[in-house]
């Protein structure tokens, strides 16, 4: 039997339509079913105390603090690493067996559980290199884990400039790296903050891997040297000793909305830098 | 193969009386028996010629003859394809390009070049015309300004972009990127300009427009342009070289060649014979 055109489409829009809508349905379920059970517990006090008696009562405000800190000098780290890196590959070598060796290394990186590179972290930063149960332990760690994110995504973004722009920019006198700052990184930025905020929210809601690296101190932390606990490991240890089912809906709650809040301010900031760059 | 070996050697003894005939003295860019190869496979293949100040030469010939490579050569644009490698040697005011002092990006201000297809910067007008002079990294403000006003007045696109220079260049029409690409290269006040096919896509008011803005600019620069249309060579430039499977078959004046041409590959080229 064949199908005409007409019918063919047809069915291929109802098709992508239902499954679109089956992914956004599973997702805004999810989001909603957290929210409608935390946010009645999301209050001022809630946000602004510190816990007590291991959490059962109290607010998250040390651990807001944590998570905020791990997470942001884990990106204040990879990010730069990996941009760089991923410009060094795609404009400054030769495809070669370095570069497919770099490349490689960082597909595996990628591939790794979370829990491994807690261990990883765990040995290496707080151990061997003495950093302790610390925040700069748990951000080292989760750069590890941001760096192959970062990589692929710069990667992809820059090699979609067009190679138009590199020969004008090299015709107009330009050195390499002029021609990599002025004109490469300005055109893939959108592409590479996408890639930097998708990290972000990996290492934001990380759990294992923090968990052996920053520990899960409940005390506001006074500097990176500090343990810390963050929002996901949190809502873990809240749910899975059974503490306070209500604070750990809150915590996934205050968590959820955290992402979302970065996610928007960090395209704020790349609409704004695209503006100003045209 | 003996005919062509034997016209090339007699040729630029020729083209050296040009020069003496016209007085030039120096030439701007000597090419002294310059080889090029992709993957070692030949591409040039040992073309000397000279190109004088105030000038315009026109390089014409069949596909894949090897008229781009050798004008990218000039300014070493060559450089960034990395199967490429060269032998012989060509010199810009009688220094090598491949010499350890030259400066490229210097290099590239003097010979500035403008390719087949537009290719604006994803900016605005002045940001596109300012570019280069701000890479230059040597000069103030207020001389970019008049660098990017007089680039776009000797490309004759001044007028129709004085009032949105603030606009994304890339609203312009095919025609007027293309005069904006020239302009570009113009604001940085090059030596040489070398033009690769500028107008294969362009319209003919544009093409009128960018030939009348080189036939002035001889007055300043040597002129190279690449062209698929015989017609264009033959009204816009001063001198000739037909370029044919990597070889250089003839050059001389344009009238010359085009009504007398010493080999009969180029004959059978002009009058459409083959190509």
């Amino acid at each position: 039997m064949r199908l005409s055109p007409a019918t063919s489409q047809k069915i291929a829009v109802t098709g992508l339509w239902t499954l679109a809508a089956v992914t956004m349905g599973v997702l805004l379920f999810i989001i909603a079913y957290v929210l409608a059970h935390g946010l009645p517990y999301v209050t001022w006090e809630f946000l602004s105390q510190s816990p007590h008696r291991m959490g059962k009562e109290g607010g998250v405000f040390p651990i807001i603090v944590g998570t905020l800190m791990v997470a942001g000098l884990g990106v204040l780290i990879a990010a730069p690493v990996g941009v760089i890196t991923a410009v060094y590959l795609t404009e400054y070598t030769r495809e070669g067996k370095l570069t497919a060796v770099i490349r490689f290394g960082a597909d595996c990186l990628a591939g790794i559980p979370s829990i491994i590179f807690g261990l990883f972290g765990f040995v290496f930063f707080a151990i061997t290199l003495g950093l302790g149960l610390s925040i700069i332990s748990g951000a080292l760690t989760l750069a590890l884990m941001m760096l192959p994110t970062i990589i692929r995504t710069t990667e992809e973004a820059v090699k979609a400039v067009p190679r138009a722009y590199r020969e004008a920019s090299f015709g107009l006198g330009s050195t390499r790296w002029q021609m990599v700052t002025k004109v490469v990184l300005r055109s893939a930025l959108p592409g590479i903050v996408t890639g930097i905020v998708l990290s972000i929210g990996r290492s934001i809601s990380e759990t294992a891997a923090v968990m052996l690296t920053a520990g899960s101190a409940l005390g506001l932390p006074q500097s990176i040297f500090d343990p810390a606990r963050t929002l996901a490991l949190h809502f873990y240890i809240m749910s899975r000793e059974g503490i306070s089912m209500s604070k750990a809906f809150a915590t996934a709650a205050v968590l959820i909305l955290a992402i979302l809040l970065i996610n928007l301010l960090a395209y704020w900031i790349m609409r704004r830098f695209v503006a100003k760059a045209r | 193969m003996g005919i062509t070996d034997n016209t090339q050697i007699d040729l630029p003894s020729n083209q050296v009386r040009f020069a003496g005939e016209s007085g030039a003295g120096q030439p701007k860019i000597r090419v002294e028996g310059y080889h090029g190869f992709f993957d070692g496979k030949p591409v040039l293949k040992n073309i000397s010629l000279d190109i004088h100040s105030n000038e315009r030469l026109a390089i014409i010939g069949p596909a894949s003859s090897g008229k781009t490579t050798f004008l990218r050569s000039l300014n070493r644009m060559t450089d960034l394809n990395h199967e490429f490698t060269h032998s012989g040697r060509i010199l810009l005011d009688g220094l090598d390009l491949w010499d350890r002092n030259m400066d490229v990006p210097e290099l590239r201000r003097r010979v500035g070049i403008v390719y087949a297809v537009p290719t604006p910067l994803p900016w605005s007008i002045y940001d596109n015309m300012a570019y280069g002079p701000r890479l230059a990294g040597k000069f103030k403000p207020s001389e970019i300004e008049r660098m990017v006003e007089e680039g776009l007045k000797n490309a004759f696109l001044w007028d129709e972009v004085k009032d949105r220079l603030r606009t994304p260049a890339t609203n312009l029409s095919g025609g007027q990127q293309q005069r904006l690409c020239l302009a570009r290269v113009l604001a940085l006040e090059p030596e040489v300009l070398i033009l690769d096919e500028p107008c294969s896509g362009l319209d003919p008011i544009s093409t009128g427009k960018i030939e009348k803005a080189l036939e002035i600019l001889k007055a300043r620069y040597s002129i190279v342009l690449v062209t698929n249309n015989t017609k264009q060579a033959a009204r816009a430039s001063d001198r000739t070289a037909f370029f044919c499977m990597g070889e250089l078959i003839e050059i001389g004046q344009t009238a010359q060649v085009f009504t007398y041409p010493a080999s009969r590959k180029t004959n059978d080229y002009i009058t459409g014979h083959f190509g």
